[in-house]
């Protein structure tokens, strides 16, 4: 090549080095404002509760927080990685894992909300009752009845798979022919149930936001072991150092504090209560 | 039949391009074996033969886009200027028909480095030249097939090139085209360009050439003045008096 | 049934409304991918052009790797620029993540092989009919290959067109890097994956219909953009007689 297109193609060569930059560039967002990021979980999100209480945070604090909702699992994971400030999920099992891992100096407990246990009205296995145990111990031997399972290491999968370990069903051994796991969601489980009257296990608050119900209903509810505590913990800066660890205190204060709290309980689905704060006791 | 006598110059004429012994490989395929053909300034040499015979490989060569398998190809320095040749070509099929006729000339003077105001003056000549100034803004693809050789010759011109290779330029062209396309190497050639046409008609190569060169399947067969070669035909080989004979009616 | 025409009523709300927050996802939807085709492009555009004229050792093997990762998995790209921008990674210091430049850079590697690939099928054949026109007329072969971009600017244009599609309506990517953060980076798919899994179908629908409607026009426009061009050229055409 010649030198006269050497330089022309140098300079296309730099123009296009100016549009790339620009282009990157172009869409960062405008962190002007503090900010955190929030691990949680896909019901949480799902059951609408931030949309109500993360306004009330800004008003009180200043402070934006951006909440990446994923699986409980994937919700650690990212806060081990060091990509949350904070995590506030519903595995008290895995959150004791992290606070043993170091990576938070303290869990703190927030709310709890419930598990309830939907399937069709008609209700095939005869699971209708205040008994989740018995529910999923007759689910068990009633091949007609599907049930629905998300199988996606959350914190309501853990929690399914503790309540079949209380009706003395070893899915490890032999998974019944009618569980299915879709290794999905809480609204995809519940889209799954819908759309082939199945059972699943869902959280409340998920439930009460849920719209295509079709012939689902609650069919077991109250249970004391159908209780789902949230834990909200923040990142050590021992093991991320650039955490914000400050503004992130300042979350979890604010959750567990009286006014915090209040939101929490204001916050209704459908005319109802979906959480019940509790960090004071517990 | 007169024409413009070479002038003398001719015989002494420096050589621009040697072939020894060359030849051309695509792959498998022997486009060109064996060619030893000398190009001096001010040359008129017709390319004549079948299609398939290597006219158009023989052109590239010649003009520098593919280099030899075989043999040797000498590109010589231009005496007495002093610097190397500068060739320009018209293909069988014009390209850059989405551009205007006038971005199509500018394009080559682009290329070689010509500032902004010399380029247009130039374009503008060489469109002029060959009667196309009207359509300066036109998108080629709109042009007659005549109007687009006659182009691609603006195109070619515009360089001022030392020799101009033309793979049949008038090969799909109505007469009266043809005559324009003609007339305008012809008048190139008359201004001192050195002209290699490769063509399926020996009319034409018989109006515009000086010297004939028969190509038979990647062969250079024979290469002679073109009044030995269309009037003293029986002294030619014999697969060049066979092509005469097949191809001299259409003439 | 009800879902489809459920949707479409929504749709029109939506759009005769105005809906600050649908705009807002959409304008941003539109902003990622545009930018992410800006950037692939320029980069897929050298790549492709370059791939059609160098030739070394190993350049069938490049291709193969090219013409494979067209199919990439939206996906597998998120999870990659992820582990890249997790502050665990490489890149962590920037911290990029969840933002939409994040967003930017997936894409942009996502629509990379696509329009590389594309543009490299378009100049190589380009070049074979009219490569030698240009080298006669002393264009170096680099230099030959950017003139064939340019001379054949529709055909990139459609390429643009192609992965700006791809972009736009991929949500695997974004999901991961970006977090489909309210109000930071939600964009169009994203807010219709969840709203899927709420198993709010009807708006889901809508919102894809929405998300189609923007590209519509988007065409429409780049059309009548070649639709003036042309006309300016012939107006000009007029004046010069």
């Amino acid at each position: 090549m010649g030198m006269k297109e050497t330089n022309k193609l140098s300079r296309l060569g730099r123009r296009a080095a100016i549009v790339l930059l620009a282009s990157a560039l172009w869409t960062s967002a405008a962190a002007d404002e503090p900010f955190i990021v929030l691990a949680s979980t896909t019901s949480t999100e799902q059951s609408g509760l931030f949309g109500h209480l993360l306004p009330a945070f800004k008003q009180a604090s200043g402070v934006e927080v951006r909440v990446v909702a994923v699986g409980t699992g994937q919700a650690l994971d990212l806060a081990r990685r060091g990509d949350a400030d904070a995590v506030l999920v519903h595995d008290t099992a895995a959150e004791e894992k992290f606070v043993a891992e170091g990576f938070t100096v303290e869990r703190r407990p927030v709310m709890y909300n419930d598990f309830v246990l939907i399937g069709p009205r008609s209700d095939p296995a005869g699971a209708k009752g205040g008994d989740i145990a018995a529910a999923l111990a007759k689910l068990a031997t009633k091949p007609e009845a599907v049930f629905v399972s998300r199988g996606d290491k959350s914190g309501t999968h853990a929690a399914e798979l503790r309540l079949w370990k209380q009706a003395h069903v070893d899915l490890a051994a032999a998974k019944p022919a009618n569980y299915r796991e879709c290794g999905c969601g809480m609204g995809p489980a519940l889209n799954m149930a819908a759309s082939s009257n199945a059972y699943v296990l869902a959280d409340r608050g998920t439930w009460l936001a849920f719209k295509n119900r079709g012939e689902l209903a609650i069919l077991v509810e109250g249970d004391k072991a159908l209780f789902n505590q949230y834990g909200v913990m923040v990142v050590n800066p021992a093991k991320h150092p650039h955490v914000k660890q400050a503004l992130a205190q300042r979350f979890a204060d604010w959750i567990t504090s009286p006014a915090g709290q209040a939101v929490i309980a204001a916050y209704q689905v459908g005319g109802e209560q979906a959480f019940f704060p509790n960090a004071n006791r517990h | 039949m007169t024409r413009m006598a070479p002038s003398t110059m001719v015989q002494a004429a420096p050589p621009l391009v040697s072939l020894q012994r060359a030849g051309v490989r695509f792959g498998a395929v022997t486009a060109l074996r064996d060619i030893d053909l000398t190009l001096h300034r001010g040359d008129r040499l017709a390319l004549v033969g079948a299609n398939g015979s290597g006219k158009t490989t023989l052109l590239r060569l010649l003009h520098g886009l593919v280099p030899p398998s075989d043999g040797r190809c000498n590109r010589h320095v231009l005496q007495p200027e002093g610097r190397p040749m500068i060739g320009a070509m018209l293909f069988q099929r014009p390209f850059l028909l989405r551009l205007s006729a006038g971005r199509n000339v500018s394009l080559g003077l682009w290329l070689r480095g010509l500032p902004r105001a010399e380029r247009a003056a130039a374009t503008e000549r060489a469109l002029h030249r060959v009667g196309l100034a009207a359509l300066a803004a036109r998108p080629a693809r709109e042009l007659s097939g005549g109007q687009q050789q006659r182009l691609a010759l603006a195109r070619a011109w515009a360089l001022r090139p030392d020799i101009l290779f033309l793979d049949e330029p008038t090969a799909s062209l109505d007469p009266s085209a043809k005559r324009e396309v003609e007339q305008l190497i012809e008048d190139f050639a008359g201004e001192g360009m050195t002209v290699v046409l490769a063509t399926h008609n020996l009319g034409q190569a018989k109006r515009l050439a000086q010297r004939v060169a028969y190509l038979e399947s990647g062969r250079l067969v024979v290469e002679r003045p073109v009044g030995e070669f269309f009037n003293q035909s029986d002294t030619l080989p014999v697969e060049a008096q066979q092509f005469l004979r097949g191809e001299m009616v259409w003439a | 049934m009800s879902t489809f025409t459920d949707s479409v009523q929504l749709a029109a709300q939506l759009v005769w409304h105005g809906d600050a927050e649908l705009w807002r996802i959409v304008g941003l939807s539109v902003r990622v991918s545009l930018a992410a085709c800006v950037l692939g492009g320029v980069l897929g555009l050298a790549l492709g052009a370059w791939l059609a004229v160098a030739r070394f050792p190993g350049w069938r093997g490049v291709i193969w790797v090219l013409n494979t990762l067209l199919a990439l998995p939206s996906v597998i790209v998120g999870l990659l620029v992820y582990l890249l921008l997790s502050r665990a990674g490489p890149l962590g210091v920037y911290g990029l993540l969840f933002t939409p430049t994040a967003m930017v850079f997936a894409q942009a590697v996502l629509v990379l092989p696509l329009i590389a690939a594309l543009t490299r099928r378009l100049v190589q054949d380009a070049l074979a009919e009219g490569g030698d026109q240009l080298r006669s007329l002393g264009a170096g072969p680099y230099a030959a290959a950017l003139l064939m971009l340019l001379h054949e600017r529709r055909a990139v244009l459609t390429i643009g067109l192609t992965a700006f599609g791809r972009a736009v309506s991929e949500v695997g990517a974004v999901m991961i890097v970006g977090g489909n953060i309210n109000g930071v980076t939600r964009v169009m798919t994203t807010a219709i994956a969840l709203e899927t899994s709420k198993g709010d179908l009807a708006l889901a629908l809508a919102l894809g219909a929405v998300l189609l409607g923007v590209v519509a026009l988007l065409n429409l426009a780049v059309a009548a953009l070649h639709g003036a061009a042309r006309a300016a050229g012939q107006r000009r055409e007029a004046w010069a007689a």
